[in-house]
């Protein structure tokens, strides 16, 4: 989709430098470019909050224009893309400050503090998602639920983490807890999907083994 | 050490970051050779995140990236100067 993916993270940063310098030189219309291959997260992140597509987008748009306002501020000691995800994280934040919090914060402690154990869901000895089911559109809808079902904070660590790859620094920095937090987060993100997903994506699987589900220590 | 499916299961997540701490992959790794029901666990993850990963998936709205073009440039058209210092 953009150049971002075929570049090296070094020579990226290095492009960026030049970039923000041009910029800063006077060349605005750069700006432009430099977010470019951002808009992605930028829009995830905030929907990963906000959770309304208007609302995400206002976000996205309000962050570009406040990265752009403050890019003398980019000292250049992180990196841009963890410097504009706190930007927008922080704007979806105020966002929804703004509309509704409490109770859904609270719903969301309440679960942090439960023990952490839990029970995958049983499945067939599926190895990989096969092409055919990848190409529904029916499964990647379920998926769309399910993540948008997540609790608050489990879908925010869930969406920086693998839905964009960050990595978990960089995660953490961005939603301004610690790297232990983004750990727990994501394990329980995943597993709540593996259990609201495997059985949906049984069915596009191979044959089942006879006798598998017998052996299951919680059928 | 003998470690049963629900050591394993607590380290699901950690072992698709290569993460596990090294004393306990060996373990791990011999626990999922003998047992599918945590291969099948660890690998119905690893395809949700597959798909989690796949652009298709999460899809921007059409017209996102026109509109958002379309702010920045009236930003950049309207910022002063001071604006950027």
């Amino acid at each position: 989709m953009t150049a971002a993916g075929t570049t090296t993270g070094a020579a990226k940063e290095r492009n960026e430098a030049e970039l923000i310098a041009r910029i800063l030189g006077g060349e605005k219309e750069l700006f432009h470019d430099l977010i470019r291959p951002y808009e992605r997260m930028l829009y995830l992140t905030a929907f990963s909050i906000v959770k309304n597509e208007t609302g995400a987008e206002e976000c996205a748009q309000d962050a570009v224009v406040n990265a752009y306002r403050n890019l003398a501020k980019f000292r250049g000691d992180s990196k841009f893309s963890t410097w504009l995800v706190t930007i927008v994280v922080n704007e979806a934040r105020q966002k929804l400050r703004k509309a509704k919090r409490a109770k859904e914060q609270s719903l969301d402690e309440a679960i942090e503090g439960e023990e952490g154990e839990y029970t995958p869901a049983p499945l067939t000895d599926w190895r990989e998602i096969p092409s055919e089911a990848l190409e529904r559109k029916e499964l990647r809808e379920t998926l769309q639920k399910a993540v948008a079902a997540l609790p608050d904070i489990y879908r925010q660590v869930f969406t920086l983490r693998d839905l964009q790859e960050m990595n978990v620094a960089d995660t953490a920095a961005a939603l301004g807890v610690n790297e232990n937090i983004v750990k727990v987060r994501l394990h329980r993100a995943r597993m709540m999907l593996q259990k609201r997903l495997a059985p949906y994506l049984k069915k596009s699987t191979a044959p089942e083994r006879k006798g598998f589900w017998g052996r299951m220590p919680w059928s | 050490m003998e470690l049963n499916c629900k050591h394993v299961w607590a380290h699901i997540s950690e072992y698709l970051d290569k993460s596990v701490p090294a004393d306990l992959l060996a373990d791990i790794e011999q626990h999922l050779e003998h047992c599918e029901i945590c291969s099948a666990v660890l690998d119905s993850t690893r395809n949700i995140l597959v798909l989690t990963a796949d652009n298709r998936t999460f899809e921007l709205p059409l017209g996102y990236s026109e509109r958002l073009h379309e702010r920045l440039r009236k930003e950049l058209g309207s910022a002063s100067e001071e604006a950027m210092k």
